[in-house]
């Protein structure tokens, strides 16, 4: 889900106090400033295996602060996770690790002598792939974004704002 | 030149100008500069009450009564968290309230200052919205903001947090012309194929019933219910919170559904083939076990709010809109199909239900001791102060009487703690209301041990002469969970007894607080006590009815169970139709 919020303090309290209170599960959750001043955006991964979508949608949406609501599914979002992995790399495995990587996602961002700090950019599946990979070298450190989603097409979630549709 | 003001001054004409004319509240540091322009008000009347609790609940019982926005005051800390019951109960109850708290200087605020909580954190979950002020210029908009949301949409409490500097700095005077929320679109309306598709339902329907819940009261809606219901013949059955939404004379009313309705209110709502939920919202009181409930039923759900729809019950029509505009609106569509040749049969249905009706009718045995019976007390009380008097009422046994036994003739004439279910609540709501409609007879029927929940609120009664009267069904118990224990825990009475048949004497207690105290402890006597009480004008006045401590409410679905499983007495079900 995409979610734009008023950038007021205490809405990300409100959000996630929400989420909890209502047992909705949260698998991941990503909050920064968007193209709009005062609006920030909140992209939310939720488990549904206990609520219905539209339940979970409809109580977010009652909290004043809350915006607007899109709700992207795998096929109509891009979808984007970042890592940021150190592997503790013995000397004879470090060129066999980078030719391993795809360069597409990943690049090497700090070496060292025992170790190798990579950086990806990917969607969640890539990166899950991408760590299973990697695990086989050794992670010594993992540090990963929540999940941040943009529809496809060339609708915008602010056109919603500056109508006042209903969502 | 613009006149500099405090913000405290900007706060009460921020009040003024948001139409509010009553305040309940209790001062304390951080909210005291608001206190002292409060003091040069004409517009504002101040009542300072006793413990913070009455002054949300009589916010809320004055706004029931009224139909205006309820408003409290406390100080921080103590003060703010004093509010909480009263908030909660309001949020379940959806009750335009706005809460004004102080709170210590900004710089202080996260220091663990003197009386500091953090009341907006704490009322986040409790609150449909709530403010933290520390800009004495955003005092207005925050007010009018307040008030806005709290009234508009499914009302709701909304809390103003405003620190004590802010209170305090210098300021302009404004007021926002124009409220700007761009998260809250409160006014939405039901589409015209929703509306067709719903009388579509209604029109195929072999045993329809309106499922009335509290929301109709709240919108102003029952003048359409009351035609549709006349132009359906529909059976209807109101909800605790929804009693008076259809007078109790009117011949397809067959009384409240749920843990202690009627059989006839029970068994339709099982039986029954659409559920037409007006501004109910399928509480688990209502349904029962929930994958058992109404098993046959499908469902057109009528709520402002669109996260009712399908939140305990799937619906199969979903009308979202103010329930005023969208019965209009199925009821012009109803005519116009009538007028197309449709026909509505409901012959059997009805023939069904009014074997329920006349075979299990609301009753109760007297007490084999000759003692007095609470609910002949409060049946007698409803027949003596009639349908202009407003009824309020605490939590328990003597609460589902009041809503079993007195006969609603019109909306908010009944005014009690549904959601929640707050011990303490018929006083200050009382007291609230009597402020709200000096001239009406205002009744708060309330247990032994609620009342000593709040009670002290008499002293408020008392002298600014809010002349309430309170019906004590003293059953020297916490009746309500002795009934559980009696049914559920082998008669073991594990705190449960109040000893309230000796201490405290109520009436003693009445006569401290300067209003009139009766007693009554026959049948013989009931009549004559109520109608003395109705004649003291002056003061408040207590009567302490010793009712027995055995009664119990039927008829009663044991929490968790099937509404099927209804019993009309201790292990008494009522028998169903066959064909059923
Ligand atoms: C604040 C609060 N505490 C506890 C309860 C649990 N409770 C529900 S009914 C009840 C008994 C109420 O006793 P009383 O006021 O004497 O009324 P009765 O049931 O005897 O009519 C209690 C303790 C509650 N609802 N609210």
């Amino acid at each position: 889900m995409s979610v734009l919020v008023e950038d007021k303090p205490g809405v990300l309290a409100r959000v996630a106090g929400l989420f909890a209170r209502r047992g909705f599960n949260v698998e991941s959750l990503a909050v920064g400033p968007t193209e709009i001043p005062e609006v920030s955006r909140m992209t939310i991964v939720v488990n549904l295996e206990d609520q219905p979508l539209a339940q979970v949608i409809q109580q977010l949406d009652k909290l004043i602060d809350v915006i607007a609501i899109e709700e992207l599914s795998v096929q109509a979002g891009i979808e984007r996770e970042l890592i940021l992995v150190k592997i503790q790399v013995k000397e004879r495995d470090r060129t066999a690790l980078k030719q391993s990587i795809n360069p597409n996602i990943c690049r090497v961002v700090d070496e060292s002598d025992s170790m190798l700090t990579i950086e990806a950019a990917a969607t969640p599946f890539e990166i899950k792939q991408l760590l299973s990979r990697l695990s086989e070298f050794g992670v010594a450190e993992l540090v990963q974004s929540g999940v941040v989603a943009i529809g496809r097409g060339p609708a915008a979630l602010n056109e919603k704002l500056r109508t006042g549709a209903e969502n | 030149m613009t006149e500099k003001l405090t913000g405290a001054q900007v706060l009460i004409r921020s009040l003024e100008q948001a139409q509010a004319e009553v305040v309940f509240g209790i001062p304390g540091g951080a909210i005291l500069p608001a206190y002292d322009p409060l003091m040069d008000s004409s517009k504002l009347r101040h009542i300072l009450v006793r413990h913070e609790q009455a002054a949300g609940h009589a916010a809320s019982g004055y706004a029931w009564a009224s139909g205006r926005v309820g408003v409290c005051m406390a100080t921080s800390g103590p003060g703010a968290t004093n509010l909480v019951t009263p908030l909660a109960d309001a949020h379940m109850d959806s009750i335009p309230v706005v809460a004004i708290t102080g709170q210590v200087p900004s710089p202080a605020i996260g220091t663990d200052a003197f009386q500091e909580a953090d009341i907006r954190g704490i009322t986040f979950p409790i609150t449909k919205h709530n403010y933290l002020v520390t800009d004495p210029h955003e005092i207005p908009r925050a007010v009018a903001e307040a008030f806005y949301i709290a009234s508009t949409g499914r009302p709701g409490p909304v809390l103003v947090d405003i620190s004590k500097d802010a209170l305090q700095a210098e300021t302009t005077w404004w007021w926002p012309t124009e409220i700007k929320l761009r998260g809250y679109r409160p006014h939405r309306s039901a589409s015209d194929q929703a509306v067709a598709d719903a009388v579509e339902l209604i029109l195929s329907a072999k045993k329809p019933v309106l499922y009335v819940g509290g929301g109709i009261i709240k919108a102003s809606a029952t003048n359409e219910l009351l035609e549709m219901a006349n132009l359906t013949g529909i059976p209807v059955v109101t909800t605790l919170m929804a009693r008076g939404a259809v007078p109790d004379s009117h011949p397809s009313h067959l009384g409240m559904p749920g843990m202690h309705g009627t059989v006839a209110a029970v068994g339709a709502l099982q039986q029954s083939d659409l559920l037409i939920a007006l501004g109910a919202r399928f509480d688990d009181r209502v349904t029962g076990k929930l994958s058992t409930f109404a098993p046959n039923a499908k469902v057109i759900h009528l709520d402002i709010d669109p996260a009712e729809i399908g939140k305990n019950r799937a619906a199969d029509v979903a009308l979202v809109g103010d329930a005023k505009q969208t019965i209009s609106r199925l009821n012009a569509e109803f005519s116009k199909q009538l007028k197309n040749g449709r026909t509505i049969d409901q012959a059997a249905w009805w023939q069904s239900l009014n074997r329920l009706r006349d075979t299990y009718p609301l009753g109760y045995d007297d007490p084999h001791d000759g003692s007095l019976s609470p609910q002949y007390v409060i049946q007698r009380l409803g027949e003596l102060a009639g349908p202009d008097a407003i009824y309020t009422a605490g939590v328990g046994q003597h609460q589902m009487w009041a809503a079993q036994f007195i006969k609603y003739e019109r909306p908010n004439t009944w005014l009690n703690s549904g959601g929640l279910g707050t011990m303490g609540y018929a006083v200050p709501a009382a007291m609230g209301a009597k402020v709200a409609k000096p001239n009406n007879p205002v009744w708060a029927i309330d247990g032994d041990g609620c009342f000593q929940m709040t009670n002290q609120e008499l002293a408020t009664c008392t002298i600014n002469e809010i002349p309430i009267k309170v019906a004590v069904i003293n059953n020297n118990s916490l009746g309500m969970v002795r009934q559980w224990q009696t049914l559920f825990y082998n008669e073991r009475y594990s705190q449960t007894d109040l000893h309230s048949h000796s201490f405290p004497d109520f009436v003693k207690l009445a006569e401290a607080y300067g209003a009139y105290g009766l007693r009554c402890d026959s049948a013989e006597q009931v009549d004559g006590t109520i109608e003395k009480a109705m004649a003291m004008d002056d003061a408040p006045v207590v009567i302490d009815f010793m009712v027995h401590q055995d009664a119990m409410v039927w008829p009663m679905v044991a929490a968790g169970t099937s509404n099927s499983d209804i019993k009309v007495a201790r292990d008494m079900a009522p028998v169903w139709d066959r064909e059923d």
